[in-house]
């Protein structure tokens, strides 16, 4: 079962990549994800590998996984090593004005599960898409609000360099 | 879903219930007649030690397990809408004895939830054993609970299991605890069973009390017969100390629940507590009384606390 949930965000691809690379945040914007560890020396970059779970229904589900595919800026992809059968990704493409389209897919299973395999999937359908989706939205905002700050701390900082000019000209004005 | 049946406990506990019991702590009488009647109920009671396969961890199946999942999942989600608390509390590796209350006659739906959510958080690859009576792993059609690491309860077959690093669930109360009355719903009854107490200090492991709250409403339990089995003369002939008698779909009056029933689908809510290491907090040389008072209390405070976030019987 695939399911998959896009946003657009207002910040260039490099913002939205520094979070989905950086698994300490993962936690924060993640809905419905109650693990995110890494294992393993690797905590970024092709090959590293996290415990992750999500809650889904009675249980919380998940595995090792690790990161197979790594373009940066663009493509980030994940599949399981142990636990549910999983391929993650993350699609991020530039858009007009400083804009990033952003795609999040999960494609999940249990191989040879058979008949209530494939209808425990469906049944999980909704919920998943509905983390998906709320995952997508928190990350905008926090992405956005992180953008924000910045340019608000490089105003006070330019703010600040020229109130000193001022200062140290009294007669200028 | 797993099962437990009514007891049959004898020296040594051979046909076991779960319980980790000990001789001396509450199966008195063992003579068992010399008549017809009493001769043939031995029989069957050999047929029936006969039928239980020897111990062997490595029945235990990961991939039957893996594919299995989703069953149990859509089971535990839908019909019992289970909820699994504080797993983060069981030590990540190495042996760990989890120590449940029981509930829910001779299907316990809490078993079922637990061992959804324990495979799901730690993967199938940790080993992870259950004790039950022998009648269950005895009966046709559910061999395949051994292949969910399902093993008879006895005292060697729980040693072998922590000693391969294992984590393992035993359920004290045994059929003497899913059998109470409906209105002790929200009591853990281990009638003084200590066994799992000794266990953990013998292989010095923790112990995580693992509480649930639901399986005791999926019929109305009214007796555990025990003035029954004990009139029938079931307890000297064939060791049955309980005879339960409840109202479950689809027999209605149900006496034995030796075929099982169909449970109601109440709400399943199971809390793991943080690991109890006996030594750090009893001293090198803990009183198995007092550790096992210490468990108990802090079981029954849990069940206590869930009972109190139920609104109402089956539905949670």
């Amino acid at each position: 079962m695939r399911v998959q949930a896009q946003i657009e965000v207002a910040a260039p691809p490099e913002a939205v990549w520094e979070f989905v690379i950086d698994p300490a945040r993962y936690l924060h914007f993640m809905a419905g994800v109650t693990r995110w560890e890494v294992a393993g020396a690797l905590a970024t970059g092709m090959g590293a590998r996290y415990r992750t779970l999500m809650r889904v229904g009675s249980a919380e589900v998940g595995g090792l996984v690790e990161i197979v595919e790594w373009d940066e800026g663009c493509d980030l992809a994940w599949t399981s090593v142990t636990g549910v059968d999983q391929r993650g990704r993350w699609r991020l493409r530039a858009g007009p004005d400083d804009r990033t389209q952003v795609q999040l897919r999960l494609a999940y299973g249990v191989a040879g599960s058979g008949l209530l395999g494939w209808v425990a999937e469906q049944v999980a359908a909704p919920t998943v898409r509905g983390h998906l989706r709320r995952s997508l939205q928190q990350l905008k905002r926090q992405v956005e609000h992180e953008r924000l700050r910045r340019q608000a701390a490089q105003r006070r900082s330019e703010r600040g360099v020229s109130g000193a000019g001022t200062s140290a000209s009294p007669s200028g004005s | 879903m797993s099962a437990t049946a009514t007891r049959n406990g004898h020296s040594a506990n051979p046909v076991g219930d779960g319980s980790l019991r000990r001789d001396d702590e509450d199966d008195p009488e063992t003579d068992s007649g010399g008549s017809l009647p009493g001769r043939l109920l031995r029989a069957l009671a050999g047929q029936i030690s006969s039928r239980v396969p020897p111990a062997d961890l490595d029945e235990r199946d990961p991939d039957y397990i893996r594919e299995s999942l989703p069953g149990l999942w859509l089971l535990s989600s839908l019909y019992f809408r289970g909820e699994v608390r504080g797993l983060g509390n069981i030590p990540e590796e190495g042996p760990v004895l989890l120590v449940g209350n029981h509930s829910g006659g001779n299907l316990t739906p809490d078993t079922t939830v637990l061992t959804l959510a324990f495979h799901a958080y730690f993967g199938v690859e940790r080993p992870f054993y259950q004790l039950a009576h022998n009648l269950v792993l005895s009966m046709p059609g559910l061999s395949f609970l051994r292949k969910f690491g399902t093993v008879a309860a006895s005292p060697a077959n729980a040693e072998k299991a922590l000693r391969s690093g294992a984590a393992l669930l035993v359920y004290p109360g045994g059929d003497y605890e899913v059998h109470r009355p409906s209105w002790h719903s929200h009591r853990v009854e281990f009638a003084g069973r200590r066994g799992f107490i000794r266990l953990a200090l013998e292989h010095d492991v923790p112990i995580v009390p693992v509480v649930s709250i639901g399986g005791q409403e999926t019929a109305l339990f009214l007796s555990r017969g025990e003035t029954l089995s004990r009139l029938l003369g079931l307890d000297r002939l064939l060791r049955l100390k309980v005879l339960p008698i409840s109202i479950a779909a689809p027999w209605g009056l149900n006496i034995g629940d030796f075929l099982g029933h169909i449970p109601l689908p109440a709400k399943i809510t199971v809390e793991a507590l943080p690991a109890i290491r006996l030594r750090d907090e009893f001293g090198p040389e803990p009183d198995v009384d007092e550790a096992y008072e210490h468990v108990l209390r802090l079981m029954q405070e849990t069940l206590d606390a869930l009972a109190a976030e139920r609104r109402l019987p089956i539905i949670g």
